[in-house]
C-alpha cells in the first residue's frame, strides 16, 4: 500500500476523494448506486475518456492540445460525407477513415509545433479557431440528420442487468484505454515520450528522435479525437458542427486532476480516467440530489479546485498523521 | 609552498592520447595544438577558466567537434578520426554535463539504463532495465531504490544515477563537469569514494573544474588550459589552489594580504550563544563598522544557514543578535532590510537577480518605494538616477540600463547585484559566496569594490568556501565546520597553506 502509494500518488489521491464521493452518493441517494446509473454514468463518458487518453499522451510529451474536440467535429463531419458519398460504408471504413482524418489534423498540429517550434498552446489555439471557423463556413452551421443505420443503431456491448447495457462506445473507451497504456508503459516509444516530456535536452542528447516523438503524441492525440467523435456519433444520432465546443478544458482539467502535470513527463492512463470519473460523479450526484442545473459548473469548479490543492500535500506524511507541505517554504 | 613538477611519464596503458588538437571557429581558434592524454583508470583533472577550451576539448573527445586535420585521436590504444557522438559513447567516452540531463519524473531504474531505451522501436523489459541498475549500482557500491523517482533524490543521489548510467553504458572514461558544486561535503566525500572504486575497476574519470582543493586528492594528475592552449600537465599531489589559479589565468593577482586593524570601531552586529539545531550551533561572532570578516568553511558547515538567520529568513532557536547594540529578531527580510542588513545570495543566478528583467529594473527593486512619486506611481526620473548613480559606482560595463541583466557577464552581474543592496544603504552587508561563477580575472574588480564598501563604515560578513579568498580579502577569519565556528585566525599571522590546511584537512 505505502509502496503504491509513493510510485502512484496521483491515482491514488483522486481514487481517496473518489471512493468517498461515492460512498457518500450511495447514502444520500437510493437511486445512485443502481446498475442503470451506473450505465449511464459510463455511456456518457466514453467519450471523454476517449479523447482524455489522446490528450494524455501530448500532456505526458510536455505539449498541450485545446483543439481536439473541433478536430472531432471536423472528423466527424468530413467522415460523414466520405461515407454519403460512397454509399454508406461501415463500421470498418468509418474507423479508417475518422482515424485518418484525426490524425492528418494532429499532423498538422506537429508540423507546426515541432517543425516551426511554436509553443503547443498558441499552435492549437490557433488551429482550433481556424478549422471552427472553417466547418462552421462550409457547413453554415447546418447539421447531418441522415446518417447510415450501422452508425446510430445502438450495440450493445456488455449488459449489466435490471435492462441496463454499456454500449459500444465504452468499449471503444476500454480499447483506447489499453491501446494508450500499451503504448505508454509497454514500449520503448511510450517511454521516449515520458522522456522527452520531462527533459527535452537530455532526451535530445541521448537520442531520442525528438521530432518523431511529437509526431507520435499529436497524431495519436489526431487518432483518438477522430474515434471519439465517431463514437460520440453513435451516442447523439446526429453530427452537429459546434455540439463538441467547450469539452475540451473539462477533458484537460480531468486529466490534470488524475496526475498528469502541465509541462510533461507524468500522467497515466488508470489516472486519466479516475480524473474523468470524479467530474462525471460529481455532475450526476448532483443531477440525482436535485441541485440546480446552474449550480453544476460552480460545484465542478470548486472540486477541481479542492482536489487539485490536495495535491499539493504530502499524502504519506497524512496517513502518517501530520500533514507536511512538500518542497521548502522559500521567503523571498 | 612546494611548486608542481612536471607529470611523471604518462601510463603505458591509455585510455585516451590526443594530441595537436587545434579547433577553429570562424575567427575564433578555441583550441591551439593541445595535447591531452587520460590513463586506463587515471582520475584526472582538467582545469581552466571560463573560455580556456576545457568545454571544447571535451566535445573533440565526446566526438562533438572535430579537430582540424594532423591531430591524433587515441581511444584506448586505436586512432580514431571521423567521430560522432555516437561513436565515441561506443568506444566508451561518457559526459556527464552539470545539468545532469536526466528524466526527474521518470523511475532510477530506467534512468540508469536509459540509453537501451533508445533505438530501434520494441517492448520495454522492465525487469532487464532493473537488472542493468542494480548490475551499475553495485559496481559503485551504492544501492539506491530503483523504483524511486529520481525527483525524490537529492542532488547527490542524482548524480549518482548519472554515474551508474554511463556505467550501464560501458563507459570506460567519464568526464565530470563541476561534480561538486552542489554538493554537502559528506556527499562530496562519498562521490570521491565512488570516484576511487571506479578507478580501482579501470574507469578513468576526468574532473573537470575551477574549484578543485576538493577533488586534487584522488587526482593523479592536472592538466592547465588557459587560452585554448596548454599550460601543462602536472603532479596533482604538488598542486595547491592558488597556484591553480595563477596558472590557471596566467597572471599574478595582488596577492598581499589586506588585512588591518579597524581598532575600537562601533560594532555593528554581535550575536551570542545563536544556534538552530541541525544547521548551526552556538555561534558568536562580530563583525565591527569599516571590517571585514570571512566567514570560510565547506558547503554544509552550516554558513548559509547563519547568514539567513541575520537576514531575517529563518529564526535561531536560541542565543541573541545584537545590532548596533540593540536585540533584533527579525521576522522577516523585509525588517531586516529595513533595519540595515543587505544579503547577497550565493545563488545569483536563481535568486539574486531577476534575468529576464533590465539592469534598471534589478538595480532599483530593493527600493521601490523610495523611488515612487505621486500618486503612488514610480517616478522615472528618480528610478534612472538611482540607476545611474549604482552603474557609476559600481562601474558596470553595460550596453543600455534597458538591457536584460541575462545580456550581462558574471562579473558584471555581480556588480549589479552589490548595487542593487548598496542602493538600500546598509550597515551590514552578507556576501555569500560573491565570487560563484566569476571569472579569476574579473575577481578583483569585486574585492576592490567590497573593500571600497567597508572603507565607507559598512560592516562587511564575506562567506566563502575558498580559502584565498577570505585569507587576501579579509580582516579577520573565522572558520566554521559542522556548525560551530571553530576558530579565529589573523592572515597577517597565517600563512595561507596552514590555513587550507585547517580548512580542507
Amino acid at each position: 500500500m505505502r509502496d503504491y502509494l509513493r510510485t502512484h500518488e496521483g491515482e491514488a489521491r483522486i481514487l481517496i476523494v473518489l471512493a468517498v464521493l461515492i460512498a457518500f452518493l450511495a447514502f444520500a441517494s437510493p437511486s445512485f448506486f443502481t446498475a442503470g446509473n451506473f450505465a449511464s454514468l459510463m455511456n456518457n463518458n466514453a467519450v471523454n475518456v476517449i479523447w482524455a487518453v489522446g490528450l494524455l499522451v501530448v500532456l505526458i510529451a510536455g505539449g498541450i492540445d485545446i483543439s481536439f474536440a473541433v478536430a472531432a467535429s471536423v472528423t466527424q463531419y468530413l467522415t460523414a460525407l466520405v461515407l454519403l458519398a460512397i454509399g454508406g460504408g461501415d463500421w470498418i471504413l468509418g474507423l479508417l477513415f475518422a482515424g485518418a482524418f484525426g490524425i492528418a489534423i494532429g499532423c498538422v498540429n506537429a508540423v507546426l509545433i515541432a517543425g516551426f517550434r511554436i509553443t503547443s498552446i498558441i499552435v492549437t489555439i490557433a488551429t482550433f479557431n481556424a478549422l471552427f471557423g472553417l466547418l462552421m463556413f462550409m457547413t453554415s452551421g447546418r447539421s447531418i440528420y441522415d446518417l447510415p443505420d450501422w452508425w446510430t443503431d445502438r450495440i450493445a456491448a456488455a449488459s449489466l442487468g435490471e435492462g441496463a447495457s454499456l454500449m459500444l462506445p465504452v468499449a471503444a473507451m476500454a480499447a483506447a484505454m489499453a491501446a494508450t497504456w500499451f503504448l505508454i508503459t509497454r514500449t520503448t516509444t511510450g517511454r521516449q515520450i515520458y522522456a522527452f516530456g520531462d527533459n527535452p535536452e537530455g532526451a535530445r542528447r541521448a537520442g531520442v528522435a525528438t521530432v518523431k516523438i511529437q509526431f507520435i503524441a499529436y497524431g495519436w492525440m489526431g487518432l483518438m479525437a477522430g474515434v471519439g467523435g465517431l463514437m460520440q456519433v453513435n451516442l447523439a444520432q446526429e453530427v452537429v458542427p459546434n455540439a463538441l465546443i467547450g469539452r475540451e478544458l473539462d477533458v484537460l482539467a480531468a486529466i490534470v486532476l488524475g496526475g498528469a502535470r502541465l509541462g510533461g513527463g507524468r500522467g497515466s492512463v488508470f489516472g486519466c480516467f479516475l480524473g474523468v470519473m470524479l467530474v462525471a460523479v460529481v455532475q450526476n450526484g448532483l443531477n440525482l440530489l436535485g441541485v440546480s442545473p446552474y449550480a453544476f459548473k460552480m460545484v465542478i469548479g470548486l472540486t477541481i479546485l479542492g482536489a487539485i490543492s490536495l495535491s499539493n500535500v504530502d499524502l504519506g506524511a497524512l496517513l502518517a498523521g501530520g500533514s507536511r507541505r512538500r518542497g521548502h517554504a522559500s521567503s523571498h | 609552498m612546494t611548486s608542481p613538477s612536471p607529470a611523471s611519464p604518462i601510463p603505458a596503458s591509455e585510455a585516451i592520447r590526443f594530441e595537436h588538437v587545434s579547433v577553429r571557429f570562424g575567427g575564433v581558434q578555441a583550441l591551439d595544438d593541445v595535447s591531452f592524454s587520460v590513463g586506463r583508470g587515471e582520475v584526472h583533472c582538467l582545469a581552466g577558466e571560463n573560455g580556456s577550451g576545457k568545454s571544447t576539448l571535451i566535445k573533440v573527445v565526446a566526438g562533438v567537434y572535430q579537430a582540424a586535420p594532423g591531430a591524433r585521436t587515441d581511444y584506448f590504444g586505436e586512432s580514431v578520426t571521423s567521430l560522432t557522438p555516437k561513436l565515441a559513447r561506443a568506444r566508451g567516452v561518457a559526459v556527464i554535463w552539470q545539468d545532469l540531463a536526466l528524466f526527474p519524473e521518470m523511475s532510477v531504474a530506467e534512468n540508469i539504463a536509459f540509453d537501451g531505451l533508445v533505438g530501434a522501436p520494441r517492448l520495454v523489459n522492465y525487469r532487464a532495465i532493473r537488472a542493468t541498475a542494480r548490475t551499475a549500482l553495485a559496481k559503485l557500491g551504492v544501492t539506491l531504490d530503483l523504483a524511486a523517482r529520481l525527483r525524490s533524490l537529492p542532488i547527490s543521489g542524482r548524480q549518482l544515477v548519472a554515474i551508474a548510467r554511463a556505467l550501464a553504458a560501458d563507459a570506460k572514461l567519464i568526464f565530470m563537469d563541476e561534480p561538486t558544486a552542489s554538493l554537502t561535503q559528506a556527499e562530496t566525500d562519498h562521490l570521491l569514494a565512488v570516484v576511487r572504486t571506479l578507478s580501482a575497476s579501470g574507469v578513468a574519470v576526468v574532473f573537470v573544474s575551477h574549484r578543485l582543493a576538493e577533488v586534487l586528492e584522488v587526482s593523479s594528475r592536472v592538466t592547465v588550459l588557459r587560452d585554448g592552449r596548454l599550460v601543462g600537465v602536472f603532479n596533482a599531489a604538488d598542486m595547491t589552489q592558488s597556484r591553480l589559479t595563477e596558472l590557471m589565468t596566467g597572471r599574478r593577482f595582488d596577492q598581499a594580504v589586506t588585512a588591518r586593524d579597524v581598532g575600537e570601531k562601533p560594532i555593528v552586529v554581535q550575536t551570542a550563544g545563536l544556534t538552530r539545531r541541525g544547521e548551526y550551533e552556538g555561534v558568536d561572532l562580530t563583525v565591527r563598522a569599516g571590517e571585514i570578516v570571512g566567514l570560510i568553511g565547506l558547503i554544509g558547515a552550516g554558513r548559509t544557514e547563519l547568514a539567513h538567520t541575520l537576514f531575517g529568513m529563518a529564526r535561531a532557536d536560541a542565543g541573541v543578535i545584537r545590532l548596533s547594540g540593540s536585540p533584533v529578531a527579525f521576522a522577516s527580510n523585509r525588517e531586516a532590510i529595513r533595519a540595515g542588513v543587505a544579503y547577497v545570495s550565493e545563488d545569483r543566478l536563481a535568486l539574486g537577480l531577476v534575468q529576464p528583467q533590465s539592469i534598471a529594473d534589478n538595480t532599483v527593486i530593493t527600493i521601490l518605494k523610495a523611488i515612487t512619486g505621486a500618486g503612488g506611481l514610480i517616478s522615472e526620473a528618480r528610478k534612472s538616477a538611482a540607476v545611474t548613480k549604482g552603474i557609476n559606482e559600481f562601474a558596470i560595463k553595460i550596453g543600455r540600463p534597458d538591457d536584460a541583466v541575462s545580456t550581462l557577464s558574471g562579473g558584471n552581474q555581480q556588480r549589479v547585484v552589490l548595487a542593487k543592496w548598496l542602493a538600500t544603504s546598509p550597515r551590514l552587508l552578507i556576501l555569500d559566496c560573491p565570487t560563484v561563477g566569476v571569472d579569476v580575472g574579473a575577481r578583483d574588480g569585486i574585492y576592490r569594490i567590497v573593500r571600497g564598501l567597508a572603507d565607507r563604515g559598512i560592516a562587511i560578513l564575506m562567506i566563502s568556501d575558498e580559502v584565498s579568498e577570505v585569507y587576501f580579502h579579509s580582516d579577520r577569519v573565522l572558520h566554521m565546520a559542522g556548525g560551530r565556528i571553530v576558530a579565529e585566525f589573523d592572515p597577517r599571522r597565517i600563512a595561507i597553506a596552514d590555513l587550507e590546511r585547517a580548512v580542507y584537512a
